[in-house]
């Protein structure tokens, strides 16, 4: 199996070789066509400058001929381009929507009064707005413990295994590290073989993981993605920083902290936030570690157990809440606060944040 | 010259593990030796589970300890009336179609968007895109069920257009449930899934574009004839690289929706795993190896093909 593995590797790094040089080829290609292009657009430019040169001497109608000669490619818009345009920017349009609607009426029904919700006939706008349901998520104690646990595990966890890759990916994108190679097969094969669930679950058990805190933390802190999307990004800086540092009596450790991290700042914001997307949405880990530990569960899976409690019937009004002077919250009501609240901080901050995940993806995307 | 250049290389070599240079990586050794460690026992370690699926493994007597199956778990995951077959078909099923839906709508969502010449336009439509991508599945499905429920907006809307006489109840019927897995995925991935499309097609050299436009070509064919083969490469790479998922269907949103009625054409090999691994550890992990090698065969028989045809290929 092993041997496989690493002829399998090799037949990578020669596949990746051979991807250079006709990558080197395409750019010769490419770079052939661009003159050939300049050359040819410089042509029609002359051309077109004599026409319009022309036109100052000639006659109108000749003008126009010119025009049409030399300017129609420029001038791209048909009527099909029209057409194209047109429905192009109406299917748009309207894939915004279906993306943006279910969300904001979801938010609008959680600001509706109970008995407005009942009726199921909110659009976009909220009928008689009030807070009450959001009062009465936030009393719950499965929903506190939830967001206590969740913050926790986002802030440890995302500061914990950012660091953890971060350190592992600059020992392997350090040319000169003897077991560079070895290292980093031993990480890229953990990326396509894993035991399961089942072996797992018995592993956390025996580790005595299960029914704490940690069990959210340290098993998924180190993971070869988020290694391979850092070592690219490393591998581009250039070994002469490193080597003016060592001349200066500097250490690894210190080569890490004061030189490759403060250049590192982009690639180890998107790492942190793919990690602390991951941590706030998750549930699984806390149904199959947590179930019967209320203070440990997360926001998500309390979420869950709060939609499967609520029956899905929206005519049954429930009187659980403290809404003294308003009708009483309803199902729907309740349901709809609770998914927005968990949502929220990630809405609030990923329009800022979303330049820190393509760059991400787009580092680690073909290279998986 | 060269003899001197020999003399370097052979010093390099021989210093490669040289006494020196292992006390001056000292520091970096130790840390790699404690990754080491860390990736054997949390990542190595369950793969030495798999000893389970061929014991009758009783969580007292412990791996070690517990009595020698052979392949009777494997047998029993296809002995006759077992329910482990439709799992599989669920599972295949629900991932093509996943697979599918997913990379066309990617695709043409990315070749679309790179149509618009307003950058705002464009800047906003991509974020909002993303927008799904980011919340859980738990988000999502409270989201689809409110969505396709009798009196939701999807019923709403297929009764207004007079599409439907009256509001189906898409969660009582089973016919209904693989449709609303792909649909769902669409919604939340679509955009993210375009990034890497899109990224690519920024890669694509502007000059054939501007050729081909001199040459008198449409939007239409410029996009027919470079930005599809442009892909090409791209497309056949994930290709490869999701094949393997297609076996992991997904586990959130059909644990999730597909409850009661619906869960003959909803489970799949990881709920069944859940399941009844949770009771059997033996019987789990059985099919979570049976799964790990189908999910191998699928990658490398899709290599395989792309490499004799002589598309790009990943090993």
């Amino acid at each position: 199996m092993s041997d496989k593995e690493k002829i399998n590797e090799n037949e990578v790094l020669e596949n990746e070789v051979k991807e250079n040089v006709s990558k080197d080829d395409a750019l010769e290609k490419a770079r052939e066509a661009r003159k050939a292009m300049a050359a040819r657009s410089a042509a029609v430019k002359e051309v077109a400058e004599k026409a319009s040169a022309d036109d100052v001497v000639v006659s109108n109608g000749e003008a126009a001929v010119h025009e049409i000669k030399f300017k129609k490619p420029r001038a791209k818009m048909n009527g099909w381009d029209w057409a194209f345009v047109i429905c192009n920017t109406i299917f748009l349009i309207c894939f915004c929507i279906v993306t943006l609607y279910p969300v904001l009426n979801t938010a609008a029904y959680s600001f509706t009064d109970g008995r407005e919700a009942i009726l199921k006939n909110v659009h976009l706008l909220p009928k008689k707005f009030t807070t009450a349901a959001y009062e009465q998520v936030f009393e719950m104690p499965g929903i506190r413990w939830g967001l206590l646990t969740t913050v926790g595990r986002t802030a440890i966890g995302s500061i914990l295994s950012l660091a953890a890759n971060a350190l592992l990916a600059f020992i392997i994108s350090r040319k000169k590290f003897l077991f560079r190679n070895g290292l980093s097969l031993f990480w890229v094969i953990t990326m396509y073989a894993s035991g399961g669930l089942i072996p797992t679950i018995y592993l956390m058990t025996k580790l005595h993981f299960v029914g704490t805190f940690w069990v959210y933390v340290i098993p998924g802190m180190v993971s070869a993605f988020n290694i391979l999307v850092l070592r690219t990004f490393m591998d581009g800086i250039p070994e002469s920083y490193e080597e003016s540092a060592q001349l200066d009596g500097a250490g690894y450790m210190t080569i890490f902290a004061k030189i490759i991290s403060p250049l590192c700042k982009p690639v180890y914001a998107t790492i942190f936030l793919f990690v602390a997307v991951g941590h706030w949405n998750s549930w699984f880990d806390a149904l199959i570690y947590n179930k019967f530990n209320i203070k440990l569960t997360t926001l998500q899976y309390e979420l869950q157990k709060l939609l499967a409690s609520l029956t899905q019937k929206t005519g049954s009004a429930d009187s659980g809440g403290k809404t003294t002077t308003q009708s009483p919250t309803t199902s729907i009501q309740v349901r709809s606060a609770a998914t927005i609240a968990t949502m929220l901080p990630i809405i609030c901050l990923y329009p800022f944040l979303q330049r820190y995940f393509v760059t991400g993806i787009q580092l680690g995307g073909v290279k998986e | 010259m060269s003899s001197n250049e020999k003399d370097a290389s052979e010093i390099k070599l021989k210093s490669k593990i040289s006494k020196t240079e292992l006390k001056r990586q000292k520091v970096l050794l130790i840390i790699a030796a404690l990754y080491v460690i860390y990736g054997i026992v949390f990542y190595y370690l369950p793969l030495a589970g798999w000893v389970m699926a061929f014991e009758n493994f009783s969580i007292g007597k412990g791996i070690f300890k517990s009595e020698k199956a052979g392949l009777r778990w494997f047998k029993y995951l296809f002995k006759k009336n077992s329910s482990f077959p439709r799992v599989i078909r669920n599972t295949l099923a629900m991932g093509s179609l996943n697979l599918i839906s997913q990379t066309v709508t990617a695709i043409g969502f990315a070749i679309l968007l790179n149509e618009v010449r307003n950058t705002f336009g464009k800047k906003l439509v991509q974020t909002i895109s993303y927008l799904p991508h980011f919340l859980s599945w738990i988000v999502v499905t409270s989201i689809v069920r409110e969505a396709f429920a009798t009196n939701g907006m999807v019923n709403e809307l297929l009764v207004n257009l007079h599409i439907l006489k009256t509001p189906i109840s898409y969660f009582m019927h089973t016919q209904y449930f693989w449709p609303i897995v792909a649909i769902s995925n669409v919604w939340k991935e679509t955009g993210w899934n375009a990034i890497i499309y899109l990224a690519t097609i920024t890669a694509i050299d502007p000059a054939l574009y501007e050729a081909a436009a001199i040459d008198g070509a449409g939007r239409w064919q410029k996009i027919k004839n470079i930005t599809l083969p442009g892909l090409r490469s791209t497309i056949i790479i994930l290709l490869i690289m999701n094949i393997g998922n297609v076996i992991n269907a997904g586990f959130e949103i059909q644990y999730l929706l597909g409850t009661g009625v619906l869960s003959p054409v909803s489970t799949t090999i990881d709920i069944y795993v859940l399941n009844h691994g949770m009771k059997n550890f033996s019987l789990g992990t059985a099919a979570g190896i049976f799964k790990t090698f189908v999910s191998m065969i699928f990658v490398f028989t899709f290599n395989f093909i792309a490499r004799k045809t002589g598309e790009d290929h990943l090993f």
